[in-house]
């Protein structure tokens, strides 16, 4: 089987079209729910048969499920490794799920159902991870969309609840509502100005968390830091969701505050600083990942203070998921060797960019 | 590029510095010139966050002697969960009940869910026949690999449904 990511509702990549509060700043928003089924063991110990008969359990619920109607479904362990790694670099599926480490192959029964913003992966580290991905800040929006999704699931398959604990998971550290909101922030004005440890160490005494890009485990690269809560029980999911919204809005407005100084302190020098990342970006002949990165959180920032202008922060995005080396490889139809995914990530780079600049003066 | 300072290691900083007059001059500084002028060139940022701290922490649980050793469904144990970090199934928190909940309460402050409450839909004859499909394919196989004690409970746990 090969994925062809274009039968999805959006392409499973509305979440980059910039269209969110707050876009410029906050690339994305989501929001998961961990959900087990009573009466299997949890994936990491169920045998193949019993995760199978979880995933035709599911299947029939979704098929049932009217916020699931147009989700389709992708067997992930039917998919070569390269296909599992792009659902990843798009930010559909978990590294877990995807099973992308040597020491955790992907399982049989590892699916996921796909929508417009919306997605179900089933036989992950719980049987079920309902998933909602915005565009933006948009917290509330996510979990409405999630709410309907896991109302409508568990009425008609038994979740594993407990009357003290909560809904249960594999890890004790999601039980209770579940839930991880998380919010995928750029914050280059903090890091120049030194003010990023001290927020990232705030936010820790609040019960937040932050990881890099591609959650649990991952580093973090180009500015890009997802924040998420750290706990799971003792409140409620709007409470959760709430202080999350709060805190967001001061570390918002804190940036919104360095980038001003930046400009006034230091304006010519990150002036410069920022154009010579955008003219690396538009005439590099090899670009490494992390280099990209680099050079697009500065380009971000320009276009954030209005240094650059005619640049959507949509192509910004794109660049992001679609200079990735699963995506650089389905784009020329063949395995690239690392110094290879150099020179077509520069080149697609380029390219996008002269686009823009075409189109923009 | 050396360093400015002391012509020996590589420069990874530039210093710039405007007079009074506007006259700007730069100074490229490699990492330990720049430390000694009190300039860090490393963001001081934790790469491993909390998340991977707490992560750790179900290593050090200890185990309370009200809990059974193995869970009856999944057969699973403490010492399973102290070296994975996850639990084997949904029954593990009944039977590692008063261990869990120290844990829990270590980690989140509370054990107490207050968040959205969940009422299973009305279990049909069908669904009840799962799990004691599951627990009878668990006990065949522990009775085709002689595993007398695990079998004996599985039978035990297969008559309560029943």
């Amino acid at each position: 089987m090969t994925l062809d990511l274009s039968l999805l509702p959006d392409g499973g990549v509305s979440w980059l079209d910039a269209s969110g509060d707050h876009a410029g700043i906050v690339l994305s928003t989501r929001i998961r729910l961990a959900r087990n089924l009573e009466g299997f063991a949890f994936p990491g110990r169920a045998r193949d048969g019993e995760r199978l008969r979880v995933l035709s359990r599911v299947r029939e619920a979704v098929g049932t499920a009217p916020s699931l109607e147009h989700h389709v479904l992708v067997r992930v362990d039917d998919l070569p490794s390269e296909d599992r790694l792009l659902l990843h670099e798009r930010h559909l599926v978990s590294r877990e799920l995807a099973g992308l480490d040597p020491q955790h192959p992907v399982r049989s029964g590892a699916a996921v159902f796909l929508g417009a913003g919306t997605g179900v992966m089933v036989n992950e580290e719980d049987h079920l991870r309902l998933q909602a991905l915005r565009s933006g800040f948009a917290l509330s929006e996510a979990y409405a969309a999630l709410e309907r999704i896991d109302e409508e699931l568990g009425a008609t398959i038994p979740f594993a609840y407990h009357q003290e604990f909560g809904f249960l998971t594999s890890c004790p550290t999601n039980t209770g509502t579940g839930m991880r909101a998380s919010v995928m922030i750029h914050l280059p004005g903090l890091n120049a100005t030194k003010e990023i440890s001290k927020t990232l160490a705030g936010l820790q005494q609040m019960g937040l968390t932050y990881r890099g890009l591609y959650g649990e485990g991952s580093e973090v690269v180009g500015n890009f830091f997802q924040i998420s809560n750290q706990t799971t029980l003792g409140r409620s999911e709007d409470e959760i969701i709430d202080q999350l919204m709060y805190v967001l809005r001061t570390v918002i407005s804190r940036e919104e505050d360095a980038r001003r100084v930046l400009l006034r302190d230091a304006g010519y020098i990150i002036e410069d600083k920022l154009w010579r990342a955008y003219g690396t970006l538009r005439y590099a002949r090899s670009l490494t990942f992390d280099e990209a990165m680099s050079y697009l959180s500065g380009v971000r920032l320009a276009v954030g203070l209005k240094l650059i202008t005619g640049l959507s922060v949509y192509t910004l995005n794109k660049l992001l998921i679609f200079s990735q080396s699963a995506h650089l490889a389905q784009a020329e139809g063949r395995a690239l060797t690392d110094s290879e995914a150099n020179l077509v990530r520069a080149r697609y780079v380029r390219q996008l960019l002269a686009e823009e600049a075409g189109t923009n003066g | 590029m050396l360093c400015d300072s002391c012509k020996e290691r590589d420069s990874v900083v530039t210093l710039t510095r405007s007079n009074a007059d506007g006259v700007v001059t730069e100074e490229h500084l490699c990492e330990r010139c720049a430390l000694e002028r009190g300039i860090e060139t490393h963001i001081t940022q934790p790469k491993q966050p909390l998340a991977d701290f707490i992560g750790a922490l179900h290593k050090q649980l200890p185990a309370s002697p009200h809990d059974s050793g193995r869970c009856g469904f999944c057969s699973g144990t403490l010492r399973d969960f102290r070296s994975t970090g996850r639990l084997g199934c949904s029954y593990c928190y009944t039977t590692f009940e008063a261990t869990l909940r120290d844990w829990l309460r270590r980690i989140h402050g509370t054990s107490k869910h207050v968040g959205k409450r969940y009422q299973p839909p009305v279990p049909l004859v069908e669904e009840g026949a799962t799990v004691l499909a599951e627990l009878r394919d668990r006990l065949r196989r522990a009775v085709e690999q002689e595993q007398f004690e695990e079998a004996a409970r599985l039978r035990d746990q297969i008559k309560v449904l029943e």
